[in-house]
C-alpha cells in the first residue's frame, strides 16, 4: 500500500510541475558546401541558460546545461521538430518548432554526440541535417543518400525514413533506411553517404519488395537497422513490407530471417519473405536476443538457439491483441520490453483498442504482460503511437516516452507505472528519441 | 538570366526571390544554381535526373518538363512549387 501511495504522490508531483513553454522561433539553414547560407540555430532555452554539450551516462543519454545533467527528448512531427528538456524528468520545457512545415521522420544521436535528422518538405526532395553541438546548430548534409544515377530500376530516394548510429566502438558509422526501400551507410559520421550495393542491388531484392509494387501508400519503408555491438559486420534490417533480413559480412550479402513469423495476409503464410515487421530491436546487453513488433504479433528470438521467431504476443489479452508498431526494450534488462497495442482488426483502424490507450510491459521475456495505463485517458482517446515514436531513456529506473498521432507527448519516470502528458497540441508525431 | 525562386527554396538563396544564373539549357541553369546555392538542385531534381512532381519550371511563361530545353540569356525563368493537398 505504501508503495502505491509513493507512486501516486510522485505522479501528482509530475503533473503539477509539468509546464509547457512554447517558444517558436524562426530558423534558417545552410548546406555544408555553402558557408554563406546562415546556420540553423536553436537557441538554448532561456531558463536553462548556457550552451548544451552532450555526454553519455552509462546506458542513459543526457546533456549538460549550466552544469546540470539534462534529459533531452527530440520530437519529430509532420510539421517540424520540437525539443523537450528536463533536469529531473518532472518539469519539461518545450522548444521549437525547428524546420516548421517539414516532415521530420527520425532524429538520432550517436554515442559520440552527433545528431542527425531526416526530413522532407512537402514536394521538395529529402534532406538530412546534422548537428555536432547538441542540436544548437544544424547543417544540411551535402552528400545525402541517393541511388546511383542511371541505375536500371530508376529508384530515387523519396525520403530517409530511418537512422541508426553504429555502436560506440565504430565511431562515425551510421546507416539510413529509405523509401523506396534502400540501405545507405556513412563512415564519416554522417557527412557523406553511399548505397549498400550488396543489399540495394541484391539479385533477390526486387522480389523481396514485391517488385516495387503494393507497398504502403507513401512508399515502402526500410527501418530497424541493427548493428551487432560485438561485430559490426553482423547487420539486421527490416522492410515494410518485405520482412527481416540479415547480413554476416558487413552488408555484402543478405538473407531473409523470418522463420516462425506469421504472414497471415500472404497466400503462403510460411513464406520465406514478404512479411511486415513493424519494429525490431536487438538487445544491446544480450545481442543474441531480438524483439519484434510485427504486423502479425509480438515476437522474440534468441538467435543462438536458432533463427526462429517465437510469438510471445500470444500471452497478451485476447481483447487487446498483439498488433502495434513500436517495440521498446529496457537496455539494462533483456527480459523487459514495452509495446503499445493498436487496433489491427478488420480495416485496421490504427487507433488504441476501444479508444483506451495503454502500454503493455513484460519483465519475463514476453511470458506475461502487464497493462500500464495510469495517467492516460480512460476512454474516448483514439490516438496511437508510430514505430519511431516510443523510447526508453535507459536510466536505472527507466523512463518511457511516447508521442501520439494527436500531437501529445507522454512520459513516465517509473518504467511505465504512471504517465503524464508533458506536451500537447503538437502536430502529428512521427518520432520520439532521447539525446 | 533572371530566375524566380519560390519560397520553399529561399533558405538556399538567403531569402532572395530572384537570382541571376546562366546556362544554355534548363539543366545547365539548374547546375549553375546548384553551384551558387549548393543543395538547391537536389530538392528540385532527383538522382535519376527527373524534375520532382509538383516542381515546375517556366521559360518566359511557358512550362517545360525537359532539362534539355534550350534557353538564352534574355529568357526569364520562373521556378514554381505547385502546392497541393487540403
Amino acid at each position: 500500500m505504501g508503495r502505491w501511495i509513493a507512486v501516486l504522490m510522485m505522479f501528482d508531483s509530475f503533473r503539477a510541475d509539468s509546464h509547457f513553454m512554447s517558444d517558436p522561433r524562426t530558423f534558417a539553414s545552410r548546406s555544408e558546401a555553402n558557408p554563406d547560407r546562415p546556420a540553423l540555430v536553436m537557441a538554448a532555452n532561456r531558463e536553462l541558460g548556457t550552451k548544451l554539450g552532450c555526454r553519455g551516462l552509462g546506458w542513459s543519454i543526457k546533456c549538460v546545461a549550466g552544469g546540470v545533467a539534462m534529459h533531452v527528448i527530440w520530437v519529430g512531427t509532420r510539421k517540424g521538430v520540437f525539443k523537450l528538456t528536463s533536469a529531473e524528468r518532472k518539469a519539461w520545457a518545450l522548444e521549437g518548432p525547428l524546420y516548421l512545415g517539414n516532415l521530420v521522420y527520425h532524429i538520432v544521436r550517436s554515442a559520440a554526440g552527433t545528431l542527425i535528422m531526416a526530413t522532407s518538405a512537402g514536394h521538395l526532395g529529402p534532406a538530412l541535417f546534422r548537428s555536432t553541438d547538441g542540436g544548437k546548430t544544424w547543417v544540411e548534409v551535402a552528400a545525402p543518400p541517393k541511388f546511383p544515377e542511371g541505375e536500371p530500376r530508376k529508384r530515387a530516394v523519396k525520403h530517409v525514413f530511418w537512422l541508426t548510429a553504429g555502436p560506440a566502438s565504430a565511431h562515425g558509422l551510421w546507416y539510413a533506411g529509405t523509401s523506396p526501400q534502400g540501405l545507405f551507410v556513412s563512415r564519416d559520421d554522417g557527412l557523406t553517404w553511399e548505397g549498400v550495393a550488396g543489399f540495394n542491388d541484391h539479385p533477390n531484392q526486387l522480389a523481396w519488395v514485391y517488385n516495387d509494387q503494393d507497398q504502403t501508400p507513401d512508399g515502402g519503408k526500410l527501418h530497424s537497422v541493427n548493428v551487432d555491438p560485438r561485430d559490426v559486420n553482423r547487420l539486421l534490417l527490416c522492410m515494410s513490407g518485405g520482412g527481416v533480413f540479415v547480413s554476416d559480412d558487413g552488408g555484402r550479402d543478405w538473407r531473409p530471417m523470418n522463420r516462425g513469423c506469421a504472414a497471415d495476409f500472404m497466400p503462403d503464410p510460411n513464406a520465406e519473405y514478404g512479411h511486415d515487421p513493424h519494429s525490431v530491436v536487438q538487445h544491446p546487453a544480450n545481442p543474441d536476443r531480438y524483439w519484434m513488433q510485427n504486423h502479425c504479433g509480438i515476437y522474440r528470438m534468441d538467435r543462438q538457439a536458432g533463427e526462429t521467431w517465437r510469438r510471445v504476443g500470444d500471452h497478451m489479452p485476447k481483447h487487446v491483441g498483439d498488433i502495434g508498431f513500436p517495440m521498446v526494450v529496457n537496455p539494462r534488462n533483456p527480459d523487459a520490453a514495452w509495446v503499445f497495442p493498436m487496433d489491427g482488426t478488420a480495416v485496421w483502424p490504427r487507433t488504441s483498442p476501444d479508444g483506451k490507450p495503454a502500454v503493455y510491459a513484460t519483465r519475463d521475456g514476453g511470458e506475461s504482460w502487464q497493462r500500464l495505463d495510469r495517467g492516460f485517458p480512460a476512454a474516448q482517446a483514439w490516438w496511437t503511437v508510430k514505430r519511431q515514436a516510443m523510447c526508453c531513456d535507459g536510466e536505472a529506473t527507466a523512463g518511457l516516452v511516447l508521442g501520439t498521432t494527436s500531437g501529445e507527448v507522454w512520459a513516465s519516470a517509473d518504467e511505465g507505472q504512471s504517465f503524464a502528458c508533458i506536451a500537447r497540441h503538437l502536430p502529428h508525431i512521427y518520432s520520439v528519441t532521447v539525446g | 538570366m533572371k530566375v524566380h525562386i519560390p519560397t520553399p527554396l529561399r533558405s538556399y538563396t538567403n531569402d532572395a526571390s530572384e537570382v541571376e544564373a546562366s546556362g544554355a539549357t534548363v539543366g545547365e541553369l539548374l547546375l549553375d544554381l546548384d553551384r551558387q546555392f549548393p543543395g538547391l538542385r537536389y530538392r528540385m531534381v532527383d538522382e535519376q535526373q527527373r524534375i520532382r512532381p509538383h516542381m515546375k519550371v517556366f521559360v518566359n511563361g511557358e512550362q517545360t518538363f525537359d532539362l534539355a530545353h534550350p534557353i538564352k540569356a534574355t529568357d526569364y525563368i520562373h521556378i514554381l512549387q505547385a502546392l497541393s493537398g487540403g
